[in-house]
């Protein structure tokens, strides 16, 4: 078998497994199984890239997503407490619309995209071995030269994301006391005690008629 | 023989199942986030394989982006949807309608 009929049988089984898992992201009833299903998805995408020799993706794919992404969504949907009978209102009502956008989406852009025309692009030689790197260097040199303010930029909207992420889940209990020590700086003495000036002064001496008589 | 075809067709079709999961899944809200993210693996898809087919390294440089990006978007998705179920029990859509929109 040559390299080429073995490239395009990986290609098509990557890309079965891979719209197979999409189709069941959003028809699963449960959603953790939905989740897990889209591990599946970016994990068989993460397959098609290195077919396409986009290696430092490829890897990135798999740990931002799989590693980072979907376990922030597992966490999530087993932290919520929902019913999954209550979702599902509405999945036949809607079933045939979506079908129907979806389908006539898809004709639209199949006619559109030219499926001969693209045929003439076939796989030619790997543009980062041409130029004598690995994927990884050839993606380095544009990002670290000519996408360098992108670059910053993308790291601001991570730290954005964070402190973002952060502020929106910060919850401040009412029933716990807690020390702020901004407040305890900015305290005012004055506010606190106020000393009274006054002469000194004998308590008043016992009535007799106050006094139980024995 | 793959041709540039093959992977624009695979990305088309993963972004008409993300339409059709934005459809179907009116209620859930974890669920269309999760269609959001099979959209944004469609045109990846697409951009890497211009990128490999044409040659030119921008596409696999604006993927990276895309990933930082909605990595972020997920992040902060996901703490709304937190901070909206301690503060409202719910997650359906139907029930988040007190801003009469």
């Amino acid at each position: 078998m040559n390299p080429q009929t073995l490239q395009l049988i990986c290609f098509y089984a990557f890309s079965f497994v891979t719209v197979a898992a999409a189709l069941s992201v959003i028809s699963l009833k449960n959603t953790v199984h939905a989740v897990l299903a889209l591990v599946l998805t970016f994990f068989s995408a993460a397959c098609l890239w290195l077919l396409l020799e986009a290696e430092f993706l490829a890897l990135a794919l798999i740990v931002v997503y799989v590693g980072a992404v979907m376990v922030l969504f597992l966490f999530v949907v087993m932290m919520l407490d929902i019913d999954q009978e209550k979702m599902r209102e509405g999945f036949v009502k809607f079933l045939p619309v979506g079908l129907i956008v979806a389908v006539v989406m898809l004709v639209e852009m199949l006619g559109l995209v030219g499926v001969r025309a693209m045929n003439a692009h076939v796989l030619g030689e790997n543009p980062a071995v041409a130029a004598g790197m690995s994927n990884t260097e050839w993606l380095g040199h544009a990002l670290y030269t000519t996408f360098l303010l992108p670059f910053e930029i993308a790291a601001l909207i991570l730290t954005v994301g964070v402190v973002a992420a952060v502020a929106l889940t910060l919850r401040e209990r009412r029933d716990a006391r807690y020390e702020t020590p901004s407040q305890q700086v900015r305290v005012d003495p004055r506010n606190r005690v106020r000393i009274v000036k006054m002469a000194a002064v004998r308590p008043d001496e016992p009535t007799a008629s106050q006094e139980p008589q024995p | 023989m793959i041709s540039l075809a093959h992977y624009i067709v695979l990305g088309a079709v993963l972004f008409c199942i993300a339409v059709a999961g934005l459809f179907i899944n009116r209620k859930n809200v974890i669920v269309l986030l999760m269609s959001i993210e099979l959209m944004l693996l469609a045109v990846n898809m697409n951009f890497v394989a211009f990128s490999r087919f044409l040659g030119d390294v921008s596409g696999q440089v604006f993927v990276f982006f895309i990933l930082t990006v909605a990595a972020a978007e997920a992040a902060i998705g996901l703490a709304i949807l937190v901070l909206l179920f301690r503060n409202r029990s719910t997650i359906n859509i139907a029930d988040i309608d007190s801003m009469k929109g």
